[in-house]
Parts: structure tokens; C-alpha cells; sequence
């Protein structure tokens, strides 16, 4: 087990900056709005029968002025690098040479967005026949955009956010789907509060309005189809619903914070992560039990901010978990905001800090009896992060004291 | 070696393992007999066909056989072999059960043709689109193409097979992502974390769709006749880079816990540095300023100056801009020493590992360090008079060899250099 925990002489590491371009809006406000009123933004019928949560419009322009840089990268990047602005603009260093020159960057990533058209042009004249031997070479030399290799390439959503918001420290993506997410927090984490670095930006993005997708995650049948429910509720329903966000933090030393006058949403005190083996039933139920008992919880008011996907078994696993946390009131990031895969661990520490900030935690949404109500503010939240297929993360999300 | 700890305080990062393969062959000893023979693994490809491509040679590795084939696939068992030779050289902990995280720098992942096409003709008809496809991808009969194709899918056997301990980390900053997996080890042991860290980089990509991608970005070599003399990094007439597959596996450990174990050091991480270009996604930045920063952050973490490196193992992709920046930045942060220290670019040999480069380059610069034997920069025929390299041209050259900077640069503006000593500073 690998983890990260805020040691005695260890630096203190707030968050100062949250970025949220989400199925349910853009900012900080948009998003709690639309949380407080339990509106999710689905769709049954785009993709159908997948279920997706479609980003909702926002203006690139704002955060990518340059026509050019957005011509350069697909919907996941754009979205990323939105996202990525906003965290910079919440932390109040947009523009801010000094500390941008130096910012470290951990990006957890997927990548690979294909040209439709090109793939199923390819397969087609093949189905009728094309079988000369450099017939694929042919088509793809001729048919791939040259720029679409960079729009797929997995550290390019990090060498985006450099490009266009002018950072220059260090840069490193991180794949493998949703524990991605964590790890990036995690070795974030780890290095501010060991002092290697001062402040960190983190995050991923996702655009799960994709059929490429859908065809990787049908390949195991994990797809949400026909109709939305909520994630507990998915049972004999199982599957995920893709959705569509960038979230990005920005983590940073107490000491870097309050030089520059800069006030924390929360502070981040532990991140850690494992692989279980998931060979018995069991055993991801007893790897999140491990991850719970190196967090250093306190007293005090607390709850679960919960990735579970709706895929199977990987959700129930995690709901026995749950229940033998049962005074930890427990709210589904996939239910309000569908499965954003790497993106989705980050989005549950914003949605963490943003709680606790703002000295509530949202409202449930589940007919199940998995979410109850939470009277008085959070000053600690957990966030529980159980890949679909692979790999655990948890984080410690507090109140500063 | 007395020095557990180093200028600034940190545990010293030591290496005690070390796996390799490339084109040229299997294990440290056939690679470094073949590299300082000045051998190239280049070839034609004969893994696919290669008409109608501008480029038709790469590094491939054909003597690894992987059933069913993908690139991925390849890419796993590469780094699951330099992972076991590694293994063996360290003797460190048990069978399956390593005492550390994981770092692995690994290609992004995606569905390939093959399968692509295998949905293409089970789709049974002749004309279709893509949610005929998606139609039939579920239902099970494709269930193991799930698993083949998830980002973490390699990182997470190699964590099993090895018992590797907690979550593995799949990294990739593109052509810097060897140098960045051995970074993030040689970090967690400085943190105290940890002890030991398995640090693996692997790339088996040469497919059709990938030489494509780079051909269209104008980046590899097109002199294919013959393929053996393609890459020539410093030279006046390099067009470009070859592709080549490769992986690279080291243990590195604290010196604390190496020497009280009783293993055999091989070398000192002793420095790491890393820093952004935010200039243009493919293209570093006119002045070279990123470049010329992320090798001094590698001197200063080090705590060394630049008359201490008596060796610079080169990025040297053999592009055009690449050999030419890699020279402008060398001499910027070495002055007149970069026309004196001793250069070379493994890729003349082994051409470009891309995800593995940074880690094989590490392992031929810890080689070159036991040696005290530099190998050559092959087809160095023509030097780029603009060049002022001192390059170890054609025919290997012994040397004193006591620290080597090793360079890493890529797409996305990454930059990452390392500094290999025998000894601790």
C-alpha cells in the first residue's frame, strides 16, 4: 500500500483553486446550484441505448482565446483546459508569471479520441472488398488529420494547460483510468507536503460523448443503457453512464497560500491508493477497509463523497463498505454527474473542498436508502475512489483549522 | 561509498538492477556487445505490410512472441522479461513479492486495427457505421479486449506477477517517459516512502497506425536503403528519427538498504530535473530556455557543476531540430566544455524507443559508467558543421567515465534529464 498522509514536521497542503466544467455546469456556482436543486443532466437518446451526461455549453473562448490552440485539440482537451483556467482564475494566479513559471502540473489522463469517419471508411471499403496490402497504410496517410496524433496523445491535455495558460514548472500524466485520479492527487500531495514543490495544479478531464469509448467499455458490457437511474440503484440494472467534465485543483503549501493572501476551500490531508486483486468477492470491500484505516480521521462531523460507477461487482463491493460506515452520510458523484473515469476522483475532492467551504454538503439523490440526509456542516470528508475494473483511491478532505 | 545521504540531505538512490531490451537483442550483455560494436537494429519491417508508407524501417523487437498480437501485449511482455532480469541482478526480496511501488512508463493505450477490423468483419455486412460496430461489441465475446485495452492494464499484471506493493503508477510525458518513471522512484525514496522502487519502461508501437501519425508530422526518416544507416543523429544529412521498440526495467533503492543487504551497486541516480516548455506541442521554445533550465535543475540536484559530467548521453533523435537545440542548450549551460565532453546518441543503434527511451538510455549510460567504454554514435559520416559536439563518431571509444547526464525530450514540451555517477558524490 502506498499512501500519502501529512507527517509530524510535514507541510500543511491546502487547496486554493477549483476548476468545474461539468454535465451540470461551469464554476463553483453553477454546479452547487445545480446539486442543492438535485437536477442531473442526462441523456437517454443521443448515444442511445447508452446513456450519457453531455457537457453543458460553455464559451471555450473565455479560457482558450486562441482559435488556433482549440483548433489544435479534441473535445477532452478543450475541456480539460477550460477547467484547468478556471482552477488558475479560483486560485487567483491567473496570469501570475512568477508562480505559473514554477507551478507543477499532475495530470491524469486518457487519451485517444479517433476520427469516426476515418475508421469506419477504412472497415467499410474493407467489407466490400479493399484488400491490397498497404491498403490501411494508404487510407490512413491520406485520411488522418496530421494534428489528430496530438490530440490524442495522452500528455498532450497537460501540454495544453502549458500552452495556453503559460505554465512552465513540471509536467507528468498519469493513465489508468480512474485510479489515475487519485494517484495524481497522491504524488501532488507528497510532494508539496515533503517540500519538493510549493503548489500544484491536479486534475483530468473526460469527454464521454464518445463512441470509441462506448465501444471499449461494451466490450465488457459496462455501459448504463436504456434508462437513467441512480447509482444505487443500478443493481440489476449495472452499468455506467459516461459523462463529460474537467476538474482541476490547485494544491498548495499553507505557507506559499498565506504569503500571497491566498484563503483555502479545504485542506488536503491524505491520499492514498492500492490494487486489489479482485480475484473473490470481497476482496475490493476489504482493500477500501485498508485504504479507511490509514486515513488519520478526527472527531467531528463527517461524510463520503463516493466514484462508484454502477458497474458490477465493483459497486456493490463498495456498498457493503459503506454500510459499515453508515455514520458517514454518503453522496455519488455517478449519479449527479455520470462516470468521468479518470476525472472522477478529482471532481470528488472539488466537490469535498466545495462542501466543506461552503459548510454543507449537498443533498441526496438515490431512492435506495444508500444516501441520507446531513443536518450541520462536514469539517471532514472522505472521497472514495473504486475503479470499474482496477484500483482503489481514497482521500481526506478537512475543514482548516 | 560511505555516503548515505546526499549534499542536501536525501537518502542516495542507488541501482541495483537492470533489464533491458531493444532491437538489438535480449539483456544487458548482448545489448552492450552489439552498442559498442556499433551494430544497428534497424531493419525493414516485415510485421506489417509497408506499402504505400514513406517510412518502411524501424527497431522492432520480432524475437518476442506475443498470442494473440497487439502492441500493447508486446509492450507487457517486454517489461515483464527486463523486469525479470532486473529482478534476478537485484536478488531483492521474494518471488513475486517486491518491496515497492511501481513506475511505469508506458505507451497511451488504444483499441488497434486488428481488433478494430475483427469488429469490422463481425459486423457482416457491407456497409455500415459506427453504432453497428458499438451493436455488437457487447455480450461478452469480446470481454478480453476490455481488459487488454485499459491504460492501467499493463501496469496493473506487472504489479501482479511482480508483487509490487500498493497502486502502480502508468505514466507517460511522451518521449521523456522512461526518465520520468525513474524521476518519480528516485522522489519516493527521497520522501522516505519507501526503500525500493521498480521503475519499468516499455513501448512495442511499431504499428501501422503509429508510423503513420509520426510520418504525418514530418518527424521520422524517410532514407529507408539502407535501413541500418537511417538514423544519424549529429550528422548534416539526418531527416528525422526511426521508430524502435524497447524496455527498460530498474530497482533502485536507498544506499542505506542496498548496502545492508549486501547488494551489488551498480550506479547512482544522483540527480533528476524536469521542466515545461509551454512554446508549441510539438516544437521547444527558440531560445532553448526550457532545456537549458531542466539541465541545470539536474546539476543543482545533483549539486554538481557542469566540469563534473565527463559524458553526455544524448537525446539525439536525429531530427533536424532536435540534434540542433540539444547542441545550442548543451553549450549554454557547459560553455566551451560542450565541444569537450565526450557525446553520444544510443538511437543511431537502437533507434528511438519513444515511452522506453529515457529508461533504456539510463541503463547503456550505467553500462557505459561499468565499462569505462563509451559507445559509438553510428553513421556519423558528415557532421553537422554547425555541430561542435565532441561525438564519440562510429567506433566506441574507453574513456574515464564518472558522470553521465542523460537527456530526455518530448511532444508536449517535456523536458527530463538525469545525472548517473558510479559512486555517491
Amino acid at each position: 500500500m502506498t499512501d500519502t498522509a501529512s507527517k509530524p514536521g510535514q507541510t500543511e497542503v491546502w487547496i486554493t483553486g477549483i476548476g468545474l466544467a461539468t454535465s451540470l455546469g461551469e464554476g463553483l456556482d453553477a454546479n452547487w446550484a445545480a446539486l442543492a436543486e438535485k437536477r442531473i443532466n442526462v441523456d437517454e437518446k443521443g448515444f442511445a441505448p447508452y446513456v450519457v451526461h453531455p457537457l453543458t455549453p460553455v464559451s471555450f473562448d473565455s479560457q482558450i482565446p486562441k482559435k488556433g490552440d482549440q483548433r489544435q485539440m479534441e473535445a477532452w482537451q478543450r475541456i480539460g483546459t477550460y477547467a484547468a483556467g478556471l482552477a488558475l482564475d479560483s486560485a487567483g494566479i491567473k496570469g501570475n508569471k512568477d508562480i505559473l513559471s514554477k507551478i507543477d502540473m499532475v495530470v491524469a489522463a486518457g487519451g485517444g479520441e479517433r476520427d469516426l469517419n476515418v475508421d469506419t471508411g477504412v472497415l467499410t471499403a474493407e467489407a466490400k472488398g479493399a484488400n491490397a496490402p498497404g491498403f490501411l497504410n494508404e487510407r490512413l496517410m491520406s485520411d488522418l488529420r496530421p494534428t489528430l496524433f496530438l490530440a490524442q496523445l495522452s500528455n498532450l491535455l497537460a501540454g495544453n494547460i502549458a500552452i495556453v495558460h503559460g505554465l512552465g514548472g513540471t509536467s507528468r500524466t498519469f493513465m489508468g483510468e480512474e485510479v489515475a485520479g487519485a494517484d495524481a492527487a497522491r504524488i501532488a500531495l507528497a510532494r508539496i507536503a515533503s517540500g519538493e514543490s510549493d503548489i500544484a495544479l491536479v486534475g483530468g478531464s473526460h469527454n464521454g460523448e464518445r463512441k470509441d469509448l462506448l465501444v471499449l467499455y461494451e466490450f465488457g458490457d459496462f455501459n448504463l443503457k436504456d434508462k437513467f437511474a441512480p447509482v444505487w440503484a443500478r443493481k440489476d440494472h449495472a452499468g455506467f453512464a459516461l459523462g463529460s467534465a474537467g476538474a482541476f485543483l490547485v494544491l498548495e503549501s499553507k505557507a506559499h497560500a498565506q504569503a500571497r493572501g491566498a484563503k483555502p476551500f479545504a485542506r488536503l490531508s491524505s491520499v492514498v491508493a492500492d490494487l486489489a486483486r479482485r480475484k473473490q468477492p470481497g476482496d475490493m470491500a476489504a482493500t477500501l477497509e485498508q485504504l479507511w484505516a490509514k486515513l488519520p480521521r478526527r472527531e467531528g462531523k463527517g461524510a463520503i463523497i463516493s466514484g462508484a460507477t454502477g458497474a458490477e461487482p465493483a459497486t456493490s463491493e463498495e456498498r457493503d463498505f459503506l454500510k459499515g460506515h453508515a455514520d458517514f452520510p454518503v453522496r455519488s458523484t455517478g449519479t449527479m454527474f455520470g462516470h468521468t473515469m479518470e476525472t472522477q476522483f478529482p471532481l470528488g475532492i472539488a466537490l469535498a473542498a466545495l462542501s466543506i467551504s461552503r459548510g454543507a454538503l449537498f443533498p441526496p439523490n438515490d431512492s435506495t436508502g444508500t444516501e441520507i440526509e446531513m443536518q450541520g456542516a462536514p469539517t471532514q470528508i472522505v472521497v472514495v475512489g473504486a475503479g470499474h475494473w482496477r484500483g482503489e483511491g481514497m482521500a481526506l478532505v478537512e475543514a482548516v483549522s | 561509498m560511505t555516503a548515505p545521504r546526499d549534499k542536501l540531505g536525501r537518502p542516495v538512490v542507488v541501482v541495483t538492477g537492470m533489464g533491458i531490451m531493444t532491437s538489438l537483442g535480449a539483456g544487458k550483455a548482448d545489448n552492450w556487445a552489439k552498442l559498442v560494436a556499433g551494430e544497428s537494429g534497424i531493419r525493414t519491417i516485415t510485421r506489417f505490410p509497408v506499402d504505400g508508407l514513406k517510412t518502411t524501417m524501424a527497431g522492432t523487437v520480432d524475437f518476442v512472441s506475443v498470442d494473440p498480437f497487439s502492441s500493447t501485449g508486446l509492450s507487457e511482455r517486454m517489461a515483464e522479461l527486463v523486469t525479470e532480469e532486473a529482478l534476478e541482478q537485484a536478488g531483492i526480496g521474494a518471488k513475486a513479492d517486491f518491496p515497492g511501488p511501481l513506475f511505469l512508463a508506458v505507451a497511451p493505450v488504444e483499441v488497434e486495427w486488428p481488433q478494430r477490423r475483427e469488429l469490422g468483419r463481425a459486423v457482416g455486412a457491407l456497409d455500415f457505421n459506427y453504432d453497428d460496430l458499438l451493436r455488437i461489441s457487447g455480450g461478452g465475446k469480446y470481454s478480453a479486449y476490455h481488459h487488454r485495452f485499459m491504460f492501467g492494464s499493463v501496469a496493473a499484471h506487472l504489479a501482479e506477477t511482480f508483487g509490487t506493493k500498493g497502486s502502480p503508477i502508468s505514466l507517460s510525458t511522451a518521449c521523456a517517459s522512461g526518465a520520468t518513471s525513474i524521476q518519480l522512484g528516485v522522489e519516493a525514496i527521497r520522501r522516505g516512502e519507501t526503500d525500493a522502487a521498480l521503475c519499468v519502461a516499455t513501448d512495442g508501437t511499431v504499428n501501422p497506425e503509429a508510423l503513420v501519425r509520426f510520418s504525418l508530422l514530418s518527424a521520422l526518416s524517410t532514407q529507408n536503403d539502407p535501413p541500418q544507416a537511417a538514423s544519424r543523429p549529429f550528422s548534416k544529412n539526418r531527416d528525422g528519427f526511426v521508430m524502435a521498440e524497447g524496455a527498460g526495467a530498474l530497482v533502485l533503492e536507498s544506499f542505506e538498504a542496498a548496502t545492508a543487504r549486501g547488494a551489488k551497486i551498480l550506479g547512482v541516480i544522483a540527480g533528476c530535473g524536469e521542466l515545461t516548455d509551454s512554446f508549441h506541442r510539438t516544437r521547444s521554445s527558440p531560445d532553448g530556455k526550457p532545456i537549458i533550465g531542466c539541465m541545470n535543475k539536474t546539476l543543482a540536484d545533483a549539486g554538481m557543476t557542469p566540469d563534473q559530467i565527463d559524458h553526455i548521453n544524448a537525446h539525439g533523435t536525429a531530427t533536424p531540430e532536435n540534434d540542433k537545440m540539444e547542441f545550442n542548450t548543451t553549450s549554454a549551460v557547459f560553455g566551451e566544455l560542450a565541444q569537450k565532453i565526450p557525446v553520444t546518441s544510443n538511437k543511431s543503434m537502437v533507434g528511438h524507443t519513444i515511452s522506453a527511451a529515457g529508461a533504456v538510455e539510463a541503463i547503456f549510460s550505467l553500462l557505459t559508467l561499468e565499462h569505462q567504454r563509451i559507445p559509438p554514435t553510428i553513421n556519423y559520416e558528415t557532421p553537422d558543421p554547425t555541430i561542435l559536439f565532441n561525438v564519440v563518431g562510429n567506433k566506441a571509444r574507453d574513456a574515464r567515465v564518472t558522470a553521465v547526464m542523460s537527456n530526455s525530450f518530448g511532444f508536449g514540451g517535456q523536458n527530463a534529464s538525469l545525472i548517473l555517477t558510479r559512486e555517491p558524490a
